[in-house]
């Protein structure tokens, strides 16, 4: 073919089509814009709750329990506390639960029937939070008789129990095979390796990943509806009706009251720095920790 | 004992007595004492394994409980209506005539109405992070997307009633209203709580998870796919277009519908911007009704047994919709990121 070789030769490379061009130049355009769309509601979000929250938090706030529509005043305080109990109830039930089945997963789940939880949990993680609400409320309020924290509490750590699950399987399985071996190898049981050994290397991940579930679920308000329910006083026991912070903040942003409006922006900047500040504190001190004794 | 710091083999054996007599002579003794306490790593090993099983059995129980009690606190709203619950337009608790119909549209709706406009803008940020942008900002760019999803549901919601709600009413609404109103879609007073309010906040709700999984898909379709359509003398859309998306397709399409059931069961944003009222109206400006919405509004002052049953039916079907949802995202998005090679030959 003595004319492409010519052509080969003497031409230089063909320039890309004006056209072509242009739509490359556009394309990129496009994306740059889906990003700024993307990131004008979050920063939108963030500002406005500084904005409307940080005026309307103040020391009765963070102290007192709500007052009487018409009176000024009063403050989100048993809510706050009520949150922390139900979170705390959550935690106790799902946190072993999670890891324990996230164990399993990593050291004894390499199986059809290990793949079977697997899908299960990932199912589970898609379930609405309001459907895990009325079981919440079928198997406990019912039961009970009455909302309670309890109820609250449940709901919450089925939501947590899935995430929890899948990352520490995941961090589980980071962890080397040679380090089980090298624990066998000195005669020590499996299940002394499992704990002592392999969770104790991934502890971080495993944190993180509670850390991530508690984070999730510290915000939800759906599943709190019909168990914990709410309440405008004080309450720290597990059968009774409990405030919490994301139902109060549905509860005063849906009244028509400016007052309890203002209130509920301070309870939704509080509530978004106690989850921020909850995960941090942990990490920082599981860091600490796992170098400290390394 | 010729060599006491050498464990014996048989470690289930009875502890022999010489090893309690060397106990105290020196630390590899010890050790070896220790290793030979007779049967116990037997014993622990099975007992550990059972109460690990039993916690991987707890997901198991789970699920199973919530379609047990799901159906059970249903049946006596089945036997009432059959399948007619599902088709029925009226959802009258005074004379227990329940119709699930506007619920369903409602739930349809919103979520469709949110894909339409996270899909696109997920996918472009997508693209930009993994193809486009300086390797220095990708970090804090993807970081940014997915604070979207720490944000509290609550707090989009109070965020839509506040800000969202009155630029719709104010703006948006009157200007669609006048470009669009021949459509049909955008007609009716602008009272900015809305369908269209409830789709704007599901879409910021579902943008991080469409996108951070399309980011995953993207970022495993092959390096060298990209070098060889560049090779071919294309520009960096053309590639982007040829050699990456059409590769990461499936993956992309199961992070949507991941994003989809998330729009689905999305209960307090929605909540607080729908409107709350059972009817099915063609405006995206009228107000709706979806089926978590009913559930947050009317479930804790249910009266009468029929009530709740129907309540939880509803619950039932969300619930059902939402594990087919997601069971078929799930495996879209194993199917890529798991065989990898399986989206660079497709």
């Amino acid at each position: 073919m003595p004319e492409t070789r010519t052509m080969a030769a003497g031409q230089s490379v063909r320039p890309i089509a004006l056209g072509r061009r242009i739509t490359d130049h556009v394309m990129t355009g496009v994306a740059i814009l889906t990003v700024v769309l993307v990131l004008v509601p979050l920063f939108a979000i963030f500002a406005y709750l500084v904005y409307r929250g940080v005026g309307s938090i103040n020391w009765a706030f963070l102290t007192q329990t709500p007052k009487p529509v018409g009176e000024a005043g009063g403050g989100m305080a048993n809510a706050i506390v009520g949150s922390a109990f139900i979170l705390a109830l959550a935690s106790i039930l799902g946190v072993p639960l999670g890891v324990g089945a996230g164990i399993y997963l990593a050291e004894f789940g390499r199986n059809r029937f290990g793949d079977v939880i697997r899908f299960t949990a990932d199912v589970l993680n898609g379930v609405p939070s309001i459907v895990i609400g009325i079981v919440a409320y079928s198997i406990v309020v019912l039961s009970q008789k009455h909302f309670s924290a309890l109820a609250g509490g449940v709901a919450l750590a089925i939501m947590m129990i899935p995430t929890i699950t899948r990352t520490t399987e995941e961090m589980l399985l980071l962890v080397p095979q040679a380090l089980r071996e090298a624990a066998y190898g000195l005669g020590i049981p499996r299940w002394r390796t499992t704990i002592s050994i392999t969770l104790r290397t991934a502890t971080s991940g495993v944190i993180t990943g509670i850390m991530l579930a508690f984070a999730r679920v510290a915000g939800e308000t759906a599943p709190l509806l019909f168990t914990a329910f709410g309440n405008q006083f004080w309450n720290l026991r597990a059968n009774q009706p409990t405030a919490a912070l994301p139902l109060q903040i549905f509860n005063y942003a849906i009244s028509p009251y400016d007052e309890w409006h203002r209130q509920a922006w301070a309870g939704a900047l509080v509530l978004i720095i106690l989850i921020v500040t909850a995960v941090a504190a942990v990490r920082f001190a599981v860091r600490r920790g796992t170098f400290g004794a390394a | 004992m010729a060599i006491p710091s050498l464990p014996r083999p048989n470690m289930r054996g009875p502890q022999p007595v010489e090893s309690t007599k060397v106990n105290d002579a020196t630390p590899a003794a010890k050790h070896s004492a220790y290793l030979q306490q007779g049967g116990s790593a037997e014993v622990g090993d099975r007992a550990f394994k059972f109460l690990m099983l039993v916690c991987g059995l707890a997901v198991l129980a789970i699920l199973f409980l919530i379609v047990y009690q799901l159906v059970l606190r249903s049946a006596l709203s089945w036997h009432s209506f059959g399948f007619k619950f599902f088709a029925g337009h009226d959802w009258d608790p005074v004379n227990e005539r329940f119709g699930a119909m506007p619920f369903i549209y409602g739930t349809l709706v919103s979520s469709f109405l949110a894909l339409l406009i996270a899909v696109p803008l997920a996918i472009g940020v997508a693209v930009f992070t993994t193809e486009m942008c300086p390797v220095k900002l990708r970090g804090p760019l993807s970081f940014f997307v997915e604070l979207l999803a720490a944000i509290p549901s609550v707090v989009y919601g109070l965020w839509a009633i506040f800000v969202l709600v009155p630029l719709l009413s104010n703006y948006i609404e009157p200007f669609l209203s006048s470009t669009l109103g021949w459509t049909g879609f955008f007609t009716g007073a602008p009272y900015g709580i809305s369908m269209l309010a409830a789709g704007i906040i599901l879409a910021i709700m579902i943008i991080p998870i469409i996108s951070s999984i399309a980011r995953e898909v993207l970022m495993v379709v092959p390096q060298h796919q990209r070098e060889g359509v560049l090779a071919l003398g294309a520009t960096r859309w053309e590639m982007i277009r040829v050699g990456v998306l059409r590769n990461a397709r499936a993956g992309i399409m199961g992070g949507i519908i991941l994003g989809l059931g998330r729009a689905l069961g999305e209960t307090m944003a929605v909540t607080m911007v729908i409107g709350n009222r059972p009817e099915i109206a063609k405006s995206l400006f009228a107000p709706g009704y979806t089926m978590a919405s009913v559930l947050a509004n009317e479930f804790s002052e249910a009266t009468g047994d029929v009530y709740l049953s129907a309540l939880i039916e509803i619950g039932l079907a969300l619930f059902l919709v939402t594990i087919v949802v997601n069971a078929l995202a799930r495996l879209l998005v194993w199917t890529v990121t798991r065989g990898q090679s399986a989206g660079a030959h497709a």
